[in-house]
């Protein structure tokens, strides 16, 4: 009885939000056309792949050897020479400049050595501030100078130890294009983003308007009001994502190896702690601007904390014991596991958990907080 | 003309007041971006640490033991078991417990004196960066140990960081040397970008919020009625922001120097300026989108969802713009924190002075001008 | 001083009072905004709370109504004390904020159907109540417009009826002619007056003095504290003025005044 008054009464709540969406064409566009524009656009940048780095080639050699490693480089799909050059200078200059990320720097006894058998040296001058990727593009060149030594035959002293045949293979994800694996993530960043932003304006819009208090003035509960804050954000979120997916397995193809039903149900839950820390923002903050500048700062915490773009594992350790409050980071794990591992809920029991526990705080005490009566 | 620069004045004096008496408002403006920088300056790296690996070792002789050895001595990788059989694996990579296995076939030591042995080398690559990066660590060490033979166990802690030598079968030893960051901590160059995104966002919302709020309130008329001219208006709003954005700037930089040990190799009171530019681009962006935007809502939905993903990603903040495909450069081009960050890490990382960074200079003071100068047709608009 | 001349507080006719409020005291901080009011509303007055712009009439409709905890003192509204069950309380009465609180961007009908959900209304009963209303306010060919469109005082009387959808026994009212004409105020206080004649207790706060002719009782608030209570008759004839806003005046006027040197 009183169950069936409460969902009347949120019913009504719910068709007021609905119609006030609905009628509001800016904030439709803004929650549909721009996560899909963005996920579109920079699901294509976010990965360190190694492509065509710019390097200038420092060749005291000049000889038939050092322009024959230099060959090798170019050949690489990994390097482009921009610059040739005798001299250190040049070099150098490109890489203050920022023209080139590499020099390599053959000297003058290259080919003397090579036939000697002696050890040749050549350096590999690599500027940092190219990326992260400066640790694997060291690595790639090298190989290609190891590539290049052995083709041109190996020392007169077997003792130094003989070869070893490296075959790598992935485990998971053989092919996978790095877009593949952050497509699902943005867009999930995407409708946490609008999802908050309008549930944590929301309540502080009224506020600032008068409608809150007049609701305040009603016998209405504050279950019934949260309830009716948060549902048609949610549903609007779960909409979102819906359509992201449909986008993500047209345009990037993404695998959908798992059931989407999990995907959906972990998504439905993640999406009650994330819309209601928004909520729960707008209840304490005054003014739209402080819920704003608040809500943005729990997106960064999100944004950067839940392993998307820098791996956990590379956190400070204070910083993984952190990750594991943060929401969105467990239903990125879900997310990815789901769709590319496809994994089961035995698997995710941790993260699902985590996320219910996390919901049912965030709703407890957004209700209990938020007081009809002002003190 | 001096009656309207005293209004100006006392315009500009009133918004100030409205600001500073708002404690909580201001308290968050100038505390936030700093927690931001500082929380996320530790917490975001790529160094690619604790590489969990296993191996699997049918027969162990002792070659593998040196190998295993090598492992278990560097810094990257963290051994977490041996097994004779491959068996485990499957489960163990699928609940994520391990992220790297080295296979040996058996009578790897034979093989190895007989001049050629194999080895198989599985990643966990579901995320493909961090999964090249363990692949290339792993490949480096193993050749690491094929050049040096069994008795001179060379120690790689870091790939690429110090001379690095590769010497044996192919004969030519490759010296590594890293320019501007020895270290390679990722966090040198995150940082400047870090600081790059936070004041782009803040600033922008500043401005973005400050004119709607206006507009809303129903005091834009009020305004415009007044002695001021339009651009006047604006520059009265933007001013006592501009101010505070700058001490964001002065406050993340303190961070960037104190807490992370960033360096600061070239010009600081160039840094500053450029600073500046850079904040007074963002700030221009938020009354952009301010002028456009009918409600504080849109302002701030327009100003955080258009913003925060596209600089985070587009701007080399994380991902290097050498890694994207090449028809992105437009977009990459057209983000301010872009260029902010070329020339934040030019400074502070190369020490390089305006010689080298005029373009990007330049790029973003047109950035101002176009878009101060957009917004006060807007603002101009508004009126007739 | 808190009573009328005489002495002794006024108290209206007949039984247990709709509105009984003794001492209330509200503070922010070192200002106090209310304070210690002490008044009685009966069952079905017109009761007028008068007073300058920032006096505390908005502060104390809040506390009757269950929005604002009181500092100190107490209140009860249809037998509810205000402290202890607000939301009770706010189960027995109707209120109109001062900023003529609907939703600008839905029609008519869709306001009257939100708050006749929310006061827990049966369907019919709604449509029924819906239907009428909107027949007395000649709102039926606006029914489908955006309240946001509509005049002023077609807002203001539309928020009005739908604080009695829900036909409660006391309604309060804060500043509801505000900023509208002449005419316009007067329809209201038909509206009013139509309301009280059905039995229902009106609460309306006003700045306006020449509406306290139209109660049947009020009082005058001045920085906080009631200065004057009750009827216009015997509050003009207490202060020998010809209409209440002489009497407002002189009573603002002793109030600013300093006290006399001793």
């Amino acid at each position: 009885m009183k169950a069936r008054a409460w969902m009347r009464t949120v019913g009504f709540l719910l068709r007021k939000e609905f119609r006030q969406v609905r009628r509001d064409r800016v904030m439709l566009f803004q929650i549909f056309a721009i996560p899909l524009i963005q996920l579109l656009v920079l699901a294509n940048a976010a990965t360190f792949e190694i492509r065509n780095t710019r390097m200038h080639v420092v060749d005291a050699s000049r000889s038939v050897a050092s322009r024959d490693l230099a060959r090798s480089f170019a050949a690489s799909d990994y390097f482009s020479i921009e610059r040739v050059s005798a001299g250190m200078r040049p070099a150098d200059e490109g890489l203050l400049a920022g023209d080139v990320s590499l020099i390599l720097h053959i000297p003058t006894g290259f080919e003397r050595d090579l036939a000697r058998g002696v050890p040749a040296a050549v350096q590999i001058v690599l500027s940092a501030t190219d990326g992260a990727a400066a640790g694997i593009v060291a690595g790639y060149a090298r190989k290609v100078v190891a590539d290049y030594g052995m083709r041109t035959g190996g020392p007169a002293d077997a003792t130094a130890g003989g070869t070893i045949e490296i075959e790598s293979r992935g485990w998971y994800n053989e092919a996978l294009d790095y877009r593949q694996h952050m497509v699902p993530g943005i867009l999930v960043v995407l409708v946490t983003i609008i999802g908050t932003l309008l549930t944590s304006m929301n309540i502080v819009r009224e506020k600032e308007i008068g409608t809150l208090e007049q609701l305040n003035a009603t016998p209405l509960r504050r279950s019934e009001f949260i309830a009716g804050k948060l549902l048609p954000f949610w549903i609007l979120a779960l909409l979102e994502l819906a359509f992201g997916l449909v986008v993500a397995r047209l345009v990037f193809d993404i695998p959908m190896r798992g059931s989407l039903v999990l995907l959906f149900g972990a998504g439905g839950i993640y999406l009650v702690v994330a819309l209601g820390v928004g909520l729960w923002i707008s209840t304490v903050a005054e003014t739209q601007q402080q819920a704003m500048f608040v809500t943005y700062f729990f997106l960064m915490i999100n944004l950067f904390m839940s392993g998307l773009f820098t791996p956990i594992a590379s956190m400070p350790a204070w910083g993984r014991i952190a990750a594991e409050f943060v929401p969105l980071k467990h239903f990125i794990d879900i997310a990815r596991s789901v769709l590319i591992k496809g994994a089961g809920p035995e698997g995710l029991a941790v993260p699902l958990l985590a996320l219910a526990a996390m919901g049912l705080v965030v709703f407890t005490v957004s209700v209990r907080q938020y007081s009809k009566t002002a003190v | 003309m001096s009656d309207v620069t005293g209004a100006l004045l006392g315009f500009v004096r009133k918004e100030t007041r409205h600001i500073l008496r708002d404690r909580q408002t201001l308290f968050v403006l100038l505390m936030l971006p700093l927690v931001q920088v500082l929380l996320f300056g530790f917490v975001i790296r790529t160094d690619v640490e604790n590489v969990r690996v296993g191996f699997v070792v049918p027969a162990s002789d002792a070659a593998t033991g040196e190998l295993i050895a090598l492992f278990r001595g560097s810094d990257l990788f963290t051994p977490v078991g041996t097994w004779p059989t491959a068996a485990p694996l499957p489960d163990l990579f699928e609940r994520g417990a391990i992220d790297q296995v080295v296979m040996f076939a058996p009578g790897f030591a034979d093989d190895l004196g007989r001049g050629g042995a194999r080895l198989f080398v599985v990643t966990d690559a579901s995320d493909p960066n961090t999964g090249a990066a363990m692949r290339t660590y792993a490949e480096s060490l193993i050749r690491e140990y094929a050049g040096q033979g069994a008795a001179d166990l060379t120690l790689v802690s870091r790939p690429g960081g110090g001379p690095g030598t590769l010497a044996g079968t192919s004969g030519i030893e490759t010296r590594v040397r890293i320019r501007f960051d020895p270290a390679l901590e990722s966090r040198n160059l995150f940082v400047p970008g870090l600081i790059a995104l936070v004041l782009t966002i803040v600033s922008a919302l500043m401005t973005s919020i400050a004119i709607t709020r206006e507009k809303e309130r129903g005091t834009m008329e009020v305004l415009l009625v007044s002695p001021l001219r339009p651009w006047q208006i604006i520059v009265g709003k933007v001013a006592p922001y501009l101010v505070l954005a700058f001490v964001n700037v002065l406050t993340a930089l303190g961070a960037a120097w104190l807490a992370f040990g960033v360096p600061f190799r070239g010009s600081v009171t160039l840094l500053l300026l450029e600073s500046l530019l850079f904040i007074i681009v963002s700030l221009a962006l938020g009354v952009f989108i301010s002028t456009r935007a009918e409600s504080q809502r849109a302002a701030m939905l327009a100003a955080i969802a258009g913003l925060l993903l596209p600089s985070t990603l587009l701007s080399g903040m994380i991902f290097p713009i050498g890694s994207m495909p090449g028809w992105l450069r437009p977009f990459t081009n057209v983000v301010p924190a872009t260029w902010f960050i070329e020339i934040a890490r030019g400074i502070m990382l190369k020490g390089v002075g305006l010689a080298y960074l005029w373009q990007e200079t330049l790029i973003l003071t047109l950035m101002a001008v176009i878009l101060t100068t957009a917004s006060v047709r807007a603002f101009d608009a508004r009126l007739s | 001083m808190n009573a009328g001349a005489t002495g002794l507080p006024t108290v209206p006719e007949g039984g247990e009072p709709a509105i009984r409020s003794r001492d209330l005291t509200r503070r922010f901080g070192d200002f106090t905004a209310v304070d210690a009011v002490t008044f009685e509303v009966g069952v079905g007055e017109v009761f007028g709370f008068l007073g300058a712009n920032g006096a505390g009439k908005t502060t104390a409709i809040r506390m009757l109504t269950g929005l604002l905890a009181p500092t100190s003192g107490e209140a009860t509204v249809a037998g509810h004390d205000v402290s202890a069950e607000p939301e009770a309380v706010k189960r027995s009465i109707g209120y109109m904020s001062q900023r003529f609180s609907l939703y600008e961007d839905m029609t008519p009908r869709e306001n009257i159907e939100l708050y006749g959900g929310i006061y827990g209304l049966p369907s019919p009963v709604i449509r029924d109540r819906g239907a009428r209303l909107l027949e007395r306010l000649g709102l039926e060919s606006a029914a489908g417009k955006r309240v946001g469109s509509l005049p002023l005082g077609w807002k203001q009387k539309l928020a009005f009826s739908v604080a009695l959808l829900h036909e409660p026994g006391i309604v309060f009212l804060d500043e509801p002619t505000g900023g509208v004409d002449p005419i316009t105020r007067r329809q209201f206080w038909e509206m009013i007056y139509e309301t009280a004649a059905d039995g229902t207790t009106v609460f309306v706060t006003t700045h306006y003095m020449d509406e306290a002719e139209y109660c049947d009782r009020l009082s005058i608030m001045v920085a906080g504290r009631i200065v004057a209570l009750g009827t216009p008759t015997e509050l003009r004839r207490e202060h020998g003025a010809p209409s209440i806003e002489d009497v407002f005046v002189r009573l603002a006027r002793q109030d600013a005044s300093p006290p006399a040197a001793s």
